[in-house]
């Protein structure tokens, strides 16, 4: 166990994929990087460039080809199923693109279901749940279905959806892809507050404006790090030009 | 407590997935309703069968040893067989007092006659020549009336005891007790009437025959018949050793020398009892596997139904991973809804057989057995789980990175 602040700390990661035959795709070559607790991370690259595969990897969503990551300390790189969901549950809180919130099931069950998982009672579920949704200014829509949602207060149930379980991270997947622009300002503001609340928050993007958000930016291209460094803060000339 | 929460949780998505596709539920459902109640339908017309066997038998009495020239059921040759001599009525007095281990001993005689009362008339009625010892030594009981005694017995008074057939025929609107009839033209007053046994043995049964005392049949339907001895043997733990002694002494008024086998039998109700239990037991394995043929159809229909649905849900079970869900959780989501289908096809299926029993019963009197309720229960679920576990098993075997990306 690694006693310092280190959340993730990835080493010499790899990930091919098989297409069939001889082909294979080398979504990652090497990719080493460690993020801290109550880092703000924009992960950026061009389609193509392995930027989703590094995020599932992160995600303990698939496990890397070769390569070591450690997740506050542990080795997650050869684990089970089983034991990656357990992680994911309690460690990892997703926010994706397309919301992803279960259609048939209102705002506070949809934030309840993680904690479902990690077998908390139901009175403490329901009471955690409500508590999130109130945070995320939503408390008035708990008992609304995604479908009578606006898609800014989708995203939102998304955010409560993830915080429920206070993961040691939460990881975010072209949170704004499928918001207008003012919008997705407004969510963005939403995780500025959680990370100011100590929130680790690692950003996957591809559009400029939405990375600036963040205070490092890592740049994948070709599967490899291209660049790792502070966010270069252009934000004030661009909300003048809008 | 971690498994409850996900069972309920299963439930819940259960019952929303069957809200929302409820034309696909209906009809999936379908299936199991069909097989169940072709299930639980033929579970108690067996039931029936098996009770209308029992009734019958039972008009032989448990306890009753019918010693006769011919067996009731047997693999030896006709031939070998058919030359036995006729038993003797005095046999009857020779065993009563030889034998140890009976209580009852009345020889039978019978023959066909027409009976007859005024305008009213049987065909076909058997008329049975027998001792007072008779209603000790049969599987009858009186409803009315009294079994004739010894000395009307002896003295071969023209006293009557008759079926419950033969009551309803002659005397349709009146107690018979007191009056007379005629059998075979004879007169005979009838002193009492036999509780109707039903069954499917006919005259075997009492209920279409007459008892009179055996000197009176002997002097007017003649005597040189076959006659069978019936005894009654009241301790049934010693019936085997009753049968051996039975044997010794009926070798012994046959006059055969050891080595010779047997010109009797000593049948039993056992004998129709097992024999009917093995003819119960063949249609209900034949009955039960056609039935259970549609159950298995209605499963094969759940395990369809469940493959689209987790198809179509595999966005679903892509989220449900990323937030944590265990391959367990996901199989007992699937596990559970493919039960609750099956669960309300049962229920359902019972639902429907409950009345549509109670009109097999008008054929064949029966009840649908209690447990019936419980086993058609459990075996919808068996079939539940059952069909639900491939469904089941490719849901949580799902890659969650490719069932996100599943549009």
């Amino acid at each position: 166990m690694s006693t310092n602040n280190h959340v993730i700390e990835l080493t010499n990661i790899t990930k091919y994929y098989d297409m069939g035959g001889a082909e294979e795709v080398h979504a990652l070559q090497g990719v080493s990087l460690t993020i801290q607790r109550n880092e703000y991370v924009a992960i950026m690259g061009p389609s193509g460039s392995g930027k989703s595969t590094l995020m599932n990897i992160i995600g303990c969503l698939d496990t890397p080809t070769s390569g070591q990551y450690l997740f506050n300390g542990v080795n997650v790189s050869e684990m089970n199923d089983n034991d990656l969901a357990k992680i994911r549950n309690k460690e990892i809180g997703f926010v994706f693109q397309t919301f992803n919130l279960l259609p048939r099931s209102d705002a506070l069950h949809n934030v309840e279901l993680p904690l479902i998982y990690a077998g908390i009672s139901s009175g403490e579920r329901k009471r955690r749940a409500k508590e999130t949704l109130e945070h995320v200014q939503l408390g008035d829509r708990a008992h609304h279905r995604p479908n009578e949602l606006s898609g800014g207060q989708r995203q939102r149930v998304a955010v409560a959806r993830a915080l429920v379980t206070r993961p040691s991270i939460i990881l975010a997947d072209e949170p704004t892809g499928n918001l207008d622009s003012k919008t997705g300002e407004e969510i963005m503001g939403l995780f500025e507050e959680l990370h100011r609340q100590g929130n680790t928050i690692i950003l996957v993007t591809h559009e400029a404006d939405i990375a600036e958000h963040a205070h490092r930016e890592i740049r994948l291209r070709d599967g490899k790090i291209e660049t790792d460094g502070p966010v270069k803060k252009r934000k004030s000339i661009m909300v003048a030009a809008d | 407590m971690y498994l409850i929460g996900e069972l309920k949780e299963g439930l819940a998505i259960a019952f929303a997935a069957i809200r929302a596709n409820k034309m696909r539920s209906v009809l999936t459902t379908l299936g199991i309703v069909i097989g169940i109640v072709s299930v639980t339908l033929m579970a108690t017309a067996i039931e029936g069968i098996d009770r209308a066997f029992n009734k019958s038998a039972a008009a032989f009495g448990t306890d009753v040893l019918y010693i006769q020239k011919f067996p009731w059921m047997s693999n030896d040759d006709w031939a070998t067989i058919r030359n036995r001599k006729n038993l003797e009525v005095q046999f009857a007095g020779k065993i009563e007092r030889q034998a140890t281990y009976v209580d009852a001993v009345a020889p039978v005689v019978g023959t066909m006659r027409r009976l007859s009362r005024g305008t009213y008339s049987m065909e076909g009625a058997f008329a049975s020549g027998t001792t007072h010892q008779y209603i000790n030594a049969a599987g009858i009981t009186l409803g009315d009336g009294r079994f004739f005694t010894a000395e009307e017995s002896s003295g071969g008074r023209p006293v009557c005891v008759i079926g419950a057939t033969v009551a309803e025929n002659l005397f349709p609107r009146e107690d018979p007790l007191g009056k007379t009839i005629r059998v075979g033209g004879f007169p005979y007053s009838v002193v009492g009437v036999c509780e109707k046994q039903g069954g499917m043995f006919g005259q075997f049964t009492s209920d279409s025959r007459v008892f009179v005392p055996l000197f009176s049949f002997q002097n007017n339907f003649g005597s040189r018949r076959d006659v069978t001895i019936q005894v009654r043997v009241p301790d049934p733990a010693q019936m085997e050793d009753a049968k051996m002694e039975l044997e010794g002494i009926m070798r012994k008024l046959r006059n055969l020398p050891p080595g010779k086998p047997n010109d009797f039998n000593i049948n039993q109700q056992e004998i129709l009892t097992n024999f009917f239990g093995g003819v119960t037991m063949v249609i209900a394995t034949v009955g039960l596997f056609i039935t259970g043929m549609s159950l298995f159809v209605g499963g094969i229909g759940i395990m369809n139904i469940m493959f689209v649905s987790v198809t179509e849900r595999t966005r679903e079970i892509g989220i449900r991973k990323a937030i944590g869900a265990k391959r367990r959780s996901i199989m007992m989501q699937f596990l559970v809804e493919a039960a609750a289908l099956c669960l309300i096809g049962g229920v359902i299926g019972l639902i429907i057989a409950f009345p549509l029993s109670l009109i097999v019963d008008q054929f064949l009197p029966t009840a649908m057995p209690f447990s019936v309720i419980f086993i058609s229960i459990g075996i919808s679920l068996a079939v539940g789980v059952i069909s639900g576990f491939l469904p089941a098993f490719r849901a949580a075997r799902m890659d969650p990175v490719e069932a996100l990306r599943y549009e």
